[in-house]
Formats: structure tokens, sequence, C-alpha cells
């Protein structure tokens, strides 16, 4: 191990994490409430939900005000920085196994499920009890099952906005590795505007994925109960934005820190984070792209 | 001593904060929220113990005796759940938390507030998950394993899979936490091949838990939208399978099994050396058993499935995979008692809650060889044969190398010795009615009986009633445990040495008894004997 001079920060205590639990119980709690209410009794569950997301805000920010607190008065070394830094290509880590759980349904799906329910393979009886007329295919024409779930749909083209969409998050990788080294050289305005640049290109990735899902349910008919196809094709894609609205989000939070000067040279643990996970959600798309897309 | 005991760098306290909320809902201190884990743990136990007593007193004999089945299929449910994630996870998490540290010579673990957060979420989620209970259409009742569709009756869905979103997130932050700890705060001269086994087992542990936790989250999550958003993951009208969620689910599911053996082969890898006066036999076979186990572990889920009409070529990949397994396994009872042999033992509780570990996980271990030999799988797959398996292996192994690390450390956690002769009748108590429980079941399955049904065939009425008397005489020794850790925690006249046990070595026997709230704020000098394996480097 290297050699430490000074002496591994351990925060005092504190009320952060305590409140963190309350709100995300209080979200979970209301939202279950809420899928679970009857026509006539709403608006408890979604109250409950409103409260504990707006909590789950109030308490990043209390949080991360904290930690911001203490990073700017020095009290973090090299030490713990590399703590942080596990931390966050650990967390990435679990997230990549997330989205392959995803992954691993659309890849069963198209591979053995379809497939079988079309009557390929040895002694699948489903096909010839249930549904003999079925042939296999994915997409538009058989997709939806045997049963026709959802209703006869279109598939979304990937040649026009999906592919409009990976260039654009395709250059925002490349702005915020332009900003990094902008960072480290000490460039304050060049960091400023390739960061400014990348979370704007993150923003209308996000616009452009909105347009893109109200024409599939507005003219596509293609829908998240479209069957096994529109299970994967809207979870694998809503799972994804969720997580562009939050790098997005973050990446503006540091937008910010950048113009109050948070960061310098050699101490930007805060920005780098975000870069990383910025990447990651890149990837992904990358994945998204050449599976539920093209494919 | 070998630690410098300035604690004078801390903003505002040298000791724990006097304040009762303070301290134990803010706190930022490895040994604190260790000891609010093992709290935490103890009560699931008893609460998920409740619910075996529930079981067992139905099947005590043939026909509907005390319960309506609805009920008795929560319990069974509720019992897994609570169990494994609220007792046995939470209890190696505890013992993580206040050991490694102590172990590797760190002040605290990395993330101190992210490790508060870890534990607070659990009691929240299980409120959650046993309120569902109260439901008026009542809880879970499709096992702990959910498969669809059977699990996606009544109104309890939502409440669950929240509860095992919350319970998913606690375990990622515990377990990043861990590995930040392990890989980055060790005091100098402590090289990774020469930690205690038990912090390898916890590292590994560890990266296991960040692989499978999302994808549970990921499942569960599929059920959700199943049920609640109409999409069609396990709906084959739809074109999905609802054997996909029996791959995804035991994806995680029988890496979740290793993360609960794992960390208890680490203990007895400490207990063992201890009391047999030997360092232990073979220290980097040990660690590389553990991690090829681990690697092992995410190529055979679907032993789970046999039954489920897999194609041929599957069935055979997972059959000798699985049976892969036990060569590792081997290597390590093979290495318990080779550090054994020839030492100078003596038989403290902790050491007879090992050594029972290493006989009874392994016929735990020989009745899984057999259920993963695809053939007599089909015979055996959902009979108590299986309920007789995980239940040596989770029970006489986790929770046995549980009670064994708790005898073990409690003198350095409380200063106190516990009653040793307590500990003895607590210890033949529950080895012995353990067995009359769960050894019986293993003839009920060979027979035929089925698992997770209130009522049975009067052909099993015997053996049925047998292991209903262990259960509830091995439920009443609990009681005893209970009553010990109470005695040593409050009442105990005999003050531990530091030491505390004559062959114990390693750095968290260096510190005084009880161990100071801070520890190790400088990283201490090591000396060769505080490390498992090598020597220091000069
Ligand atoms: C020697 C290594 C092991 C082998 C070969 C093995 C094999 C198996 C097989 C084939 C099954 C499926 C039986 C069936 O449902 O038909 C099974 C079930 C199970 N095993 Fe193991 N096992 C081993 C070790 C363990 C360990 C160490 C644990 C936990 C600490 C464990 C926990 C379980 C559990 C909980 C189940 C039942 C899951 C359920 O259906 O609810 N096993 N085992
Ligand atoms: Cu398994």
């Amino acid at each position: 191990m290297g050699q430490q001079q000074d002496i591994y920060f351990v925060p005092s205590k504190s009320y952060w994490p305590f409140v963190a639990a309350i709100v995300m119980f209080v979200t979970v709690f209301g939202a279950a409430h809420w899928l679970n209410a009857e026509p006539g009794e709403a608006g408890f569950g979604e109250s409950l939900l409103g409260i504990g997301v707006l909590g789950i805000l109030f308490m990043f920010f209390g949080w991360f005000r904290s930690v911001i607190r203490e990073s700017l008065a020095g009290s973090y070394n090299s030490q713990v920085d590399r703590s942080f830094r596990m931390g966050m290509m650990w967390f990435i880590f679990s997230e990549v196994m997330f989205f392959g759980a995803f992954f691993g349904a659309l890849f069963y799906a198209r591979m053995y499920a379809v497939p079988w329910l079309g009557g390929e393979g040895h002694g699948v009886l489903t096909h010839q009890f249930l549904w003999s007329d079925y042939s296999a295919a994915w997409g538009a024409s058989g997709g939806g099952g045997p049963g026709h779930v959802g209703g006869h749909f279109e598939t979304v083209v990937p040649w026009g906005l999906p592919l409009l969409n990976t260039l654009i998050l395709l250059s925002s990788s490349v702005t915020v590795t332009i900003a990094h080294h902008a960072l480290k050289a000490g460039h304050r305005g060049k960091v400023l505007a390739f960061l400014g640049f990348t979370v704007l290109l993150g923003a209308t990735f996000l616009y452009c994925q909105a347009h893109e899902y109200i024409e599939a349910y507005r003219e596509l008919n293609l829908t998240l109960q479209s069957g096994v196809y529109g299970s994967t094709f809207f979870m694998l894609t809503g799972f994804h934005g969720m997580h562009v609205t939050l790098g997005t989000i973050m990446l503006a939070v540091i937008w910010l820190r950048v113009l109050r000067g948070h960061f310098n040279k050699e101490h930007h643990f805060g920005f780098e984070a975000v870069a990383w996970y910025w990447h990651f959600v890149d990837v992904v798309w990358l994945g998204l792209f050449m599976f539920v897309y093209i494919l | 001593m070998a630690h410098a005991a300035t604690h004078d760098h801390h903003d505002d306290h040298h000791g724990a904060p006097k304040n009762f909320f303070t301290r134990w809902c803010m706190s930022t201190n490895h040994k604190d929220i260790g000891t609010l884990y093992l709290v935490f743990s103890l009560t699931m136990l008893f609460i998920g113990g409740s619910f075996a007593m529930v079981i067992r007193a139905e099947l005590f004999k043939p026909g509907m005796q005390l319960v309506q089945p609805y009920f008795f299929n929560e319990m069974t449910t509720m019992h897994a759940l609570v169990m494994i994630f609220g007792a046995i996870m939470p209890a190696f998490v505890g013992l993580g938390n206040w050991m490694i540290p102590l172990m590797i010579g760190a002040p605290d673990m990395a993330l101190p507030r992210m490790n508060n957060l870890s534990f607070w979420i659990l009691p929240f989620a299980f409120t959650l998950l046993l309120s569902t209970l109260f439901l008026p259409g009542g809880g879970p009742a499709g096992g702990w394993t959910m498969y669809p569709p059977l699990s996606l009756q009544g109104d309890s869905v939502a409440y669950v899979v929240f509860a095992v979103h919350l319970m998913g997130i606690s375990s990622i932050m515990g377990a990043i936490n861990i590995i930040a700890t392990i890989l980055n705060m060790r005091a100098p001269g402590m090289d990774l091949l020469k930690m205690p086994v038990f912090v390898w087992s916890w590292l590994i542990t560890a990266f296991l838990l960040i692989a499978v936790m999302p994808v549970l989250a990921g499942a569960v999550t599929m059920l959700l939208t199943d049920k609640y958003f109409g999409t069609s993951f396990f709906n084959a009208a739809g074109g999905g399978d609802p054997v996909l969620f029996q791959h995804i689910f035991w994806f995680f599911g029988h890496p979740e099994v290793y993360i609960m053996i794992l960390p208890a082969f680490g203990i007895i890898s400490e207990i063992i050396p201890t009391f047999a006066r030997k360092p232990i036999f073979g220290y980097k076979a040990m660690v590389f058993a553990i991690a090829s186990i681990a690697f092992l572990s995410f190529i055979v889920w679907a032993h789970h499935m046999f039954a489920v009409g897999l194609p041929l070529g599957a069935e055979i990949f997972f059959m000798y995979a699985t049976m892969l397994i036990a060569v590792p396994t081997g290597i390590k009872v093979f290495n318990w008692v080779s550090t054994m042999w020839g030492g100078s033992m003596t038989f403290e509780t902790p050491m007879l809650f090992a050594i029972a570990f290493v006989i009874l996980f392994t016929i735990g271990g020989f009745s899984g060889l057999m259920l993963a030999l695809v053939p007599a799988d089909f015979q055996y797959h959902d009979t108590y044969f299986v309920v007789a398996h995980f239940h040596y292996v989770l029970v006489t192994g986790a929770l046995f190398a549980i009670i064994a690390a708790s005898y073990y450390w409690l003198p350095k956690w409380t200063g106190r010795m516990y009653s040793e002769t307590w500990g003895k009748i607590h210890f033949w108590n529950s080895v012995i009615w353990v067995n009359v429980l769960f050894f019986p079941q293993h003839f009920l399955g060979l027979a035929g009986m089925p698992r997770r049904i209130p009522d049975y065939n009067v052909a099993f009425a015997n053996f049925n009633m047998i292991s209903s008397i262990g259960g509830f005489l091995f439920g009443a020794s609990q009681l005893i445990f209970l009553g010990v850790i109470v005695h040593a925690v409050w009442f105990s006249k005999k003050k531990a040495t530091d030491r505390v046990w004559e062959g114990a070595k390693g750095l968290e026997w260096t510190v005084p008894s009880p161990a100071p709230f801070h520890t190790f704020d400088v990283p201490p000098v090591i000396h060769d004997e505080d490390l498992a394996h090598g020597h220091v480097d000069h």
C-alpha cells in the first residue's frame, strides 16, 4: 500500500443516511399503494409518492452539499479519493448487470421463447396444442406473440431518429472528453463550453426519444403492451432514457460546480464520476441500437 | 501494542455519542453499524423462526391442523424471504462491518455514511415486506422464488417487489463499501495474499453481490410490469415465457446461495486455526477455492430447473458444471480437517459449532451432489429432499457459522466472556435437535413428499412428527442463545483479555476488549503473527 502522510477522513455523524432511508420507504410505499388503488380511492398513493420523490431530491441536495463542503475544505486525501473512485466504478458495474437482465430477456425471447412458440425444437407442445397457426417471427409480424397481444403494430425504423440519437450520444461522449482534457489543462472557459454542449446534446437526445415514443404510440401502435417485443423495446429504451435523464441532470450540476470553481486540475473526482457514467450510458445505447433497433 | 492511540483528529467525538438517536441513527462508526446489523439479524431470526414454528405445527400431523392453506403458503414464502434477506445476509454484513476494519488495520469502512444508509434501508424494507401479511388480500404466497404466474396473484406483488428492490440497494451499497474497504484501506504490510481468509471470503462475496443483486432487481421489475403495466415477459400469449423468469431468477439465485455460504467458509477458516493452534492448512488453496466456487456459481443456475423441460444439451452442461463445484468445496473441507490434524485442540463453544459446521455442511454438500444428477433430480425435485439439502447447508452451514462467529468475537465486542457452560448447552441442544429436525426430511423427500404443502399422505406421518418435535426443540434452543448473549452483554462478570483466545492470531486481537470506539486511526505496525499467511516485508 502507498505511503499515507495524512489521515483517512472518517465523517462525523450525519442524519442524511437516515433521512434517505425514510424517503426511499415513503416513495416505494406510495408507489405500491398507487399501483393497487381502486379507481375510486385514488389520491393517497400518489401523494405519498410525490412526497417521497421530493424528499429524495431534498436528501440528495443536502447530502451532496455536505460532501461538497468537505471536499472544498480539503478533507479528502488521495486515499479517500480512491474509495470514491472504486465506489463509482462498482456502482456502474451493478448498473451494467441490471441492464444485462433485460438484454438477457431480449435474447431469450428472440432466440428461444418465440421460436419455440412457433413450433421449433422437439416436443414443443405449446405450439401444437394452443397456437398451431402461429409462425414465429420477431418484430411487426410476430413480436406480439401467438395471442397478438396489443394488436398489430409497426416497428421503429432504425435509420431515422434512432440513428440521429446514436450520433448525438456519440458526439456527446466526445465533447465531455474534450471538457475533461480542458479541465486538466485548466481552461475553465473551454470546460464550460464543452460541458454545456454535452448537456444540450443529452437534452436533445431526450427530446428525440420522447418524440419517438409519441410516434410509436400514436402512429405505429407500438406500445409497452405490444407483446414481448413491446415489453423489451420499451423497458430497455425506457430504462436507458431514465439513465440519460439522470446523467443529463448530473452533467448540469457539474456544469454549475465548474462555474463556481469547485474543481481544479488535480481535484475533480465529481466531474470524472459523471463522465464515466455518461460513457456507460453511451455504451448501453450502442447495445440498444444494435440489438433493439437494427437486428 | 501495535497501534498508536491517537484519535484527536476527529472533529467532534472521541467516544460514542451519548444521545441514543444520534448514536444509532446517525452513525458513521463501523462497530455501531455492525452492532445494528447483528441486532436486526437476530430479531429477524426470531421472526422468521416463528413462521417456521407455524409450518412445523401444521405439519405435525396429517390433515389440516391449525391454519388455512393460503396462510400456510404465506408462511413458507415469508419464512424464506425473512431468513435469507433478513437474518443470514445482514448477519454476515454485520460481522464484516465489525471485523474487516479490525482485521486489516483500517480506521473504519471506506464510505461510512453510505454504510449507515445500507443498514437503515433494511428495517424499512422489512416493515414493507411484513406489512403485506396484514393486507386485505394477504401477503405473498407463491414461494420465495416468486415464479410467475403464481406469484402474480394478489395485491401484495408491488409491496414485495419494492421491498426486494430496497434490500437489493442495501446489499449493493454494503458490498461496494466492503470492496472499497478491503482494496483501499489495508494497513501497510497487509498485502492481499496475507489477509485473513474471512476478509478474502467477503471480498469475493461482495463481488458476487454486486454482480447478481441487480439481476434480481431486473427480474422482479419484470414481474411488476407484467402485473401492473401489461408487459408480456412471462406471458406465452405475448411471446414471453414463464421459464424466462426462472432463468433470470436462478442466475441470481445460485450465486445468492454462495453469498450465504462463502463468508461462513471465511469464519470457519478463522476459528479452526485458533482452537487447533495451527495456521490454516493451504492458505492459498483456500483463497483460490473460494474464488473458483464464486466463478463456477455463475454457470450452474439451471440445476434448479432440471425438471422444467430444458433442452438435453443444457441439462448435461449444467449437471457437469454443478458437479465441478464439489472439487473446490472438497478442497476446503480437506483443508479444515488438515488444519485440525495434529493440532492441540480445545473445544470451546465457537470450535464446537465450527466442527459441527464441517461435518453437517458436508452432508448438505453430498445431498446437493445427489440433486445435481439430472435423472435423480427428476425424482427429488420439489420434494422434501431439497428442503433437507438446503437446510443442511443453510442452517447447519451458514447459521452455525454465524453463531460460531458470535461466540468467537463476542468477548472482543463486549469485553466480557459469555458463559461457556451455557454456550455448550446451547451447542448440544442445537446440534442434536437440528438433526432430528432435518434428517428425516431426506427420507420424506426420497419417499415422495412434495415441499410447500400444508397436508400430506398419512404414509409420511411418523417422520413429519419427528421432524416437528426436532423443530420445536431447535427453536426453543435458540432462546438459550438469546440468554447467553444478554448475559454476556449486560451481566457477565468475567472480563475478556485482549487476545481472548490463547491461540488467536490477527490484528483484531491486538486492540483492547471491548474494542474502543475508534481503532487504527493511525495505521498499525504489522507483525508476522498478525498475518494469516507469509511474513511482513522489511
Ligand atoms: C456441493 C454443492 C452444492 C450442490 C451440488 C447443490 C445442488 C443443488 C441442486 C441441484 C438444487 C436443486 C434441487 C431441486 O430443486 O431439484 C439445490 C437446491 C438448493 N440449494 Fe444447493 N447445492 C450445493 C450447495 C448449496 C449451498 C452451499 C447452499 C446454500 C448455502 C445451497 C442452497 C440451496 C437452496 C436454498 C436450494 C433450494 C432452492 C429452492 O428451490 O428454494 N446449496 N442445490
Ligand atoms: Cu444452486
